[in-house]
């Protein structure tokens, strides 16, 4: 087990009061898996994904416990994970290739970083190239501004400097956004390349593009509103998922060859809650159209059947 | 008709931060000496009260007098009248002109742009003191509007720069665009749309433009080039200085005016920098 | 409805405008009454400033467009006011779309001053909430808000139900969903489609197949600022020609069917385009041919409704 979550809670501090952006999260990544985290905008995933990390305000940690690797990770004490940052845990944060310094040159800004970790460029070099190889990047990337680039090299060049190491969890940020779509492709795939040559353990894979995951990830995180709605392998939460959040989302996507003139497509009504005063229970139950009473307590996180988790009364409750 | 949502947040910030509050006393004080004195002090500035000359401060004339026997305090309160003015006047015919290129280069572009680029420059590239030396010569009589416009006719490069790259950047978000689709004419949606949007910033100018009119005033003053037919707080200086108030020791014939003058756009530059705080919420300490 | 004619866009950048950047080349379709056109491309296609420049926020280089058989390319002032009663446009980005320090109703007041300047409140009122009701939106919840209070769905609708004030026939829709959450994108793009019946004719500007195929009758597919395809979206979707076409099929992420490993050969920055195919240097070997290096293919019909502009497809 690569990755473990335990009730992990994170707030963000603002004038009018605390965010509950996370709340009570607990979930495990296994080893060699790459799982996809997705849900929509203000659903928390990117915060996860960051608390795991990088925890500074206006974050603040609540409360929870992480282990990677059967050994506690100390991500509410930014000084305590110096060292297991970029060497045990790595992350490609959302647009970080728009966010490499224009005025350096590629090889000398990834010497700086590696400086910066105590790990002795010129000894990394031959690694370095053998993993622009891997990406089919040439080796003259190094000499080249950012700005001489297109977006999928950047991209590329990001994803070998944050698995140098070889860390054991890799996060991902949405790394294919911005992407054209033949970009894309080569860049999800070079993640899948990279896990199963060992170049980084799992993966975290944070988007809110469910037909990528469904490409490349082993199985599939859903979030709503700083909750856990329903963790499965990917094949069953794209083609038979339990939760009713699930369920409708699935339902909004038209995927290539659906028409509106042959079937017309619904989507969720209603709003996300404001996370400021966030309603008790399950924060779905305002627009669930299987809610009842027992919603406005909290439904566990609860496995149903092998790797198939969710937390819902109704499909994941002792009734179910 | 539709209120701007930040006034109230923005007052309360406003109002809460140090910088602005100190700033914002201390300029109402000098303005309220500046209208209160010359009612209550019923001498006028260039008189000649006092035939033994120059003595300090005594209970008969606060600030004391000059060398020639005028009162000082009289001279102080008209002399912050005229500076208050300069720096209104010429500070908003700066803003205003300013605002003016700005709007239009940032807004149009293209060739109108290098037009009005050209012109700043020019402008800003100007010798003003030999400008005025060469006006001074001519014009026999100056007062302070004249002072005034001089100096706001020469100040607005840099307002119009600062608005212009503003300008640039809003036409370019969609409101803008959106606003064109309704069939706004141009003037319309520079003052509907962008102004609006830039209110802190031309604020902003304007304080600092108040505050360079000042000190742009109190130089030419100083120099000789002042308004020839009233007192401020510049020619105090000149004249303090002409007739040795620095040999003779008369320091309340000086000081008053210089320290008038350093305090005022002290706390003018206080406060913008303050209003800087309250305008931009991420410099806002939480 | 709308006609484009061979329109072509010329940026002039670098020192002294000696470089030239050719956003759009030589494009040309037209789209009927009570249609909904979908334009496809990815950034850089040219995509958003056909967009613009049928709505006559940017000029066009050469080329003329009509609209119901005059030519709108230049017009201003009045005419151009006349042309923004029956065309407007919705934008990607709904919080952009308004100015944020006043309420978001401020739209509705702008088209009411110009272009209703002596309507009564009362009517004005019914008009307003008619509009509402027909995006989807509740008067009572909507009016009166700042845009920071509201949602992306909600804006868009807004900005939907300003465009149908003016009894618009056409809408240019320029990646209006993407940045929306997958629960409200059906919804908003349903909307559309609704609207065909009324009457309105949409140009749905997307990056986005599986959209493009849901709502849309015909289809143009850019590449660079050059038409590749276009035709019945369904026979593009069924039977795509264009080397271009097929990539973007196959490299698209999709819920019903994982990528197959087919050879993909990325976009190096600084390809420049020339005289020849746009696509040639990505293009499969197997289809280029020696016509490719002679000049811009021009479209050609290979089926009803079904036009490639491909040296290598078209023998």
């Amino acid at each position: 087990m690569t990755l473990q979550v335990e009730d992990l809670s994170i707030y963000y501090r603002t004038l009018r009061g605390d965010v509950h952006a996370l709340e009570s999260t607990t979930f495990n990544v296994g080893d060699n898996e790459i799982m996809g985290l997705a849900g929509e905008s203000g659903c928390g995933k990117t915060t996860l994904g960051t608390s795991l990390i990088l925890l500074k305000p206006p974050m603040k940690f609540i409360k929870g416990r992480v282990l990677l690797d059967n050994e506690e990770l100390p991500t509410y004490d930014t000084e305590k994970m110096n060292p297991f940052r970029f060497k045990k845990i790595s992350i490609i944060p959302q647009y970080a290739m728009n966010a490499m310094n224009p005025t350096r040159k590629i090889g000398k800004m990834t010497g700086e970083l590696l400086r910066s970790r105590g790990v002795d460029y010129k000894a990394t070099l031959p690694l370095l190239k053998e993993r622009l190889d891997l990406v089919k990047l040439p080796e003259s990337v190094l000499d080249m501004y950012p700005i001489e680039m297109s977006g999928g090299m950047k991209q590329r060049m990001v994803m070998v400097i944050s698995t140098l190491l070889n860390p054991s969890l890799l996060i991902a940020d949405e790394i294919t956004s911005a992407l054209d779509v033949a970009s894309q492709k080569a860049v999800a795939e070079m993640l899948v390349e990279f896990r199963d040559q060992g170049l980084c353990k799992s993966a975290i894979v944070i988007t809110h593009d469910l037909s990528i995951l469904y490409e490349i990830s082993d199985s599939i995180l859903i979030m709503y509103a700083g909750q856990l709605a329903e963790k499965a392998p990917t094949d069953i939460i794209i083609h038979a998922p339990r939760h009713p959040y699930t369920k409708m989302l699935i339902a909004t996507l038209p995927e290539v060859g659906a028409k509106y003139s042959e079937k017309r497509l619904t989507g969720i009504p209603g709003n996300p809650p404001l996370l400021l005063n966030p309603p008790t229970g399950c924060r779905f139950r305002d627009r669930c159209p299987l809610a009842f009473a027992k919603c406005v307590e909290l439904p566990p996180f609860v496995e149903i059947e092998k790797g198939h988790f969710g937390a819902c009364w109704k499909e994941f409750g002792p009734n179910a | 008709m539709n209120t701007p949502k930040k006034t109230n947040e923005f007052f309360y910030f406003a109002l809460k931060n140090k910088k602005v509050l100190l700033g914002l006393a201390i300029i109402l004080i000098f303005l309220l000496l500046g209208f209160v004195g010359p009612l209550i002090d019923h001498n006028s500035p260039l008189d000649y009260v006092d035939p033994t000359g120059a003595h300090g401060p005594n209970a008969a004339y606060w600030f004391g007098t000059t060398f020639f026997g005028q009162d000082v305090f009289s001279q102080f309160v008209h002399g912050l009248q005229a500076t208050f003015l300069v720096g209104l006047l010429g500070g908003g015919i700066g803003t205003l002109v300013g605002m003016l290129v700005g709007f239009v280069a940032g807004y149009r572009g293209g060739v109108v742009d290098e037009i009005l680029n050209a012109l700043t420059n020019i402008v800003l590239v100007i010798p003003t003191l030999a400008v005025l030396l060469i006006i001074a010569a001519y014009l026999q009589v100056r007062s302070v509007v004249t002072e005034s416009l001089f100096i706001g006719l020469t100040a607005w490069p840099w307002a119009a720069r600062a608005i212009r790259a503003q300008t640039f950047s809003l036409r370019t978000r969609e409101f803008v665009d959106l606003s064109k689709m309704t069939g706004m004419k141009a003037l319309k949606i520079i003052t509907t749309d962008i102004a609006p949007n830039m209110l802190s910033y031309l604020v902003l100018t304007f304080i600092l433009q108040f505050g360079g009119a000042i000190l742009n005033a109190a130089t030419l003053d100083f120099i000789g080039l002042g308004p020839t037919n009233t007192i401020s707080l510049g020619l105090m200086m000149q004249y303090s200085v002409l007739w040795g108030s620095l040999q003779l020791g008369s320091w309340w014939w000086f000081i008053p005016p210089g320290l008038a003058i350093t305090i005022i756009v002290g706390a003018l530059y206080g406060m913008n920098v303050g209003l800087d705080e309250v305008f931009n919420p991420k410099l806002r300490e939480l | 409805m709308l006609k484009l004619n061979n329109v072509s866009k010329v940026y002039h950048g670098g020192t002294f405008g000696g470089k030239e950047i050719h956003a759009v080349n030589d494009v040309s379709f037209d789209i009927a009454n009570k249609e909904i056109m979908s334009l496809i491309g990815e950034s850089g296609s040219g995509k958003s400033t056909i967009g613009k420049m049928i709505l006559r926020l940017i000029s066009i280089s050469s080329g003329s467009i009509d609209f119901d058989g005059v030519d709108v390319s230049n017009q201003k002032g009045a005419a151009l006011k006349e042309y923004y009663r029956n065309v407007q446009g919705v934008f990607q980005d709904p919080f952009s779309s308004y100015n944020p320090i006043f309420k978001a109703d401020r739209i509705f007041s702008f088209v009411r001053n110009e272009f209703y300047p002596g309507v009564s409140n009362a009517d004005w009122n019914k008009k307003l909430n008619n509009s509402l009701e027909i995006v989807g939106l509740n008067p009572e919840h909507v009016l009166n808000k700042f845009p920071h209070q509201l949602s992306g769905g909600q804006l868009q609708r807004f900005l939907i139900a300003r465009a149908l004030l003016l009894d618009i026939k056409f809408l240019v829709a320029d990646e209006i969903i993407s940045m929306l959450d997958a629960s409200t994108r059906i919804d908003v793009l349903n909307l559309l489609a609704d609207l065909r019946k009324r009457g309105l004719s949409v140009l749905f500007i997307t990056h986005d197949l599986s959209l493009a195929h849901y709502i849309s009758d015909r289809s143009v597919i850019l590449y660079r600022g050059y038409v590749v395809e276009r035709g019945s979206t369904e026979k593009i979707f069924n039977n795509p020609l264009h080397p271009y076409t097929r990539l973007l099929m196959a490299a698209v992420p999709r819920l019903d069917k994982r990528w197959e490993p087919t050879k993909v050969v990325l976009e190096t920055k600084g390809d420049e385009a020339g005289n020849t195919c746009p696509y040639f240097s990505r293009c499969y070997d197997d289809r280029k041919t020696e016509e490719c290096k002679l000049g811009v293919p021009s479209l050609k019909e290979v089926e009803p409704e079904h036009f490639v502009a491909c040296c290598g497809c078209t023998q």
